[in-house]
């Protein structure tokens, strides 16, 4: 197993803060942690380079930072990607997020990391990473590279990662479905007894928080406004051209409406598993309000009705996938000058 | 616009219209055409109004 390995000043063994501000250099062994991870997984595991870069630069230049670094995993023929362990430090737990990211979504190398649950680098990258879990200091570090080791021969194999608490990653949001020989009534009542009586137990479904959002400004002037129709009811063109489906939906659809005053049920279907359909079958416009809007363009209310409106169905859908979701739509939003969209859900 | 008033709070909306019920949002198939119409158009222009001015932190 090949292995580039990525440390900030300080652990590779540079300097501490007053070194933050270094350049990306490499060395051609382990150091420090790679050392340590080296030994851990044993024979047939080298660690081929080490990058190191002082945690300034790095937070300072990431896009050069990432650049270099995808460079030097490219020609050293990695098998796998490791930056860290990072504990708490800020500035290392975001550069090894976007490093692990752009290594995987880039070159399709396995990375990896360990940080602390609160290291701002989680909250970014952890979605889309295995980020095992650090705790705050060194202190554990033996036991992290360990833990580290044993994901890493399993990304590497290809093989099938367990859940977040067995393998000792920090959890990613996503949702597997699994076998299990107890009914969901039966771990229901252990668990109301288990909190009655004041014992520890583990809910299966770990309660989402929202991160907060920003307050927008009102639209300047809607008469000069392009208004773009959005929803999540899952109305598509008759044959659902894009596959999107009726649960849990893994893709979005944009659809043409520049020379329709209405919406006709014949040329539309639903595909959304979570309400009955008929009304709006009969009329999509109930939930893609065209006509209204048309009609207010036509007087001059709004400049504009977009061309197309988007479409997904929003149902059981975990927020790993809606987040994608509504970041793609949001970005094709703004590339289109859209002012104002007008989302409706079921 | 949506009839899942809650949901759309939980998940720090900036902007939300109480749609017309989740089967139609926009719409009321009980109402004769031109009402349904009128009550969509009225639905919309909430949501235009809602638009103009400075939406809440979520």
């Amino acid at each position: 197993m090949r292995i580039v390995h990525y440390l900030n000043q300080f652990f590779g063994g540079v300097g501490g803060e007053e070194q933050a501000g270094i350049p990306l250099r490499e060395t051609g062994n382990a150091l420090g942690p790679g050392r340590l991870l080296e030994q851990t997984l044993g024979d047939g595991a080298a660690v081929v380079k080490t990058l190191v870069c002082g945690d300034n630069y790095a937070v300072e230049r990431q896009e050069e930072l990432v650049t270099a670094v995808l460079e030097h995993v490219r020609n050293a023929r990695a098998d796998l990607f490791v930056a860290g362990p990072c504990f708490d430090a800020g500035r290392y737990g975001m550069a090894a997020g976007a490093l692990c990211s752009a290594v995987q979504t880039q070159l399709g190398i396995p990375a990896l990391t360990a940080m602390h649950e609160e290291n701002p680098g989680v909250d970014l990258y952890r979605e889309g990473l295995y980020i095992v879990d650090s705790g705050r200091n060194a202190a554990g570090m033996k036991d992290v590279v360990q833990r580290m080791a044993r994901l890493a021969r399993k990304l590497v194999a290809g093989e099938t990662v367990g859940a977040p608490r067995e393998e000792g990653y920090l959890t990613r949001g996503l949702i597997r479905d699994e076998f299990v020989d107890r009914s969901s009534a039966e771990r229901l009542v252990d668990m109301v007894l288990a909190k009655v009586q004041g014992r520890p137990f583990d809910s299966e479904m770990p309660v989402t928080s929202f991160e907060p959002v920003a307050k927008p400004r009102g639209v300047d002037d809607l008469s000069r406004a392009t208004v773009m129709l959005i929803t999540d009811g899952g109305l598509v063109p008759r044959g659902n051209p894009d596959a999107i489906e009726g649960m849990a939906a893994t893709r979005w659809g944009a659809y043409d409406i520049a020379d329709a005053d209405d919406l006709r049920g014949e040329d539309y279907e639903i595909s959304h598993g979570g309400y009955d359909p008929r009304f709006v079958q009969a009329d999509p416009d109930r939930l893609v309000p065209l006509d209204a809007l048309r009609e207010l363009e036509q007087e001059g209310a709004v400049g504009k009705v977009h061309g197309e409106f988007l479409s997904t169905s929003g149902l059981s859908n975990p927020l790993s996938n809606t987040r994608r979701l509504g970041r793609e739509m949001a970005e094709k939003v703004k590339r289109e000058g859209v002012d104002a969209v007008i989302l409706t859900s079921t | 616009m949506t009839s899942a008033l809650p949901i759309a709070r939980m998940v720090g909306s900036n902007r939300v219209v109480l749609g017309h019920g989740i089967v139609h949002v926009a719409g009321d198939a009980s109402l004769p055409p031109d009402e349904e119409k009128a009550l969509r158009r009225k639905l919309v222009q909430e949501a235009l109004d809602a638009l103009k001015a400075e939406g809440e932190a979520g």
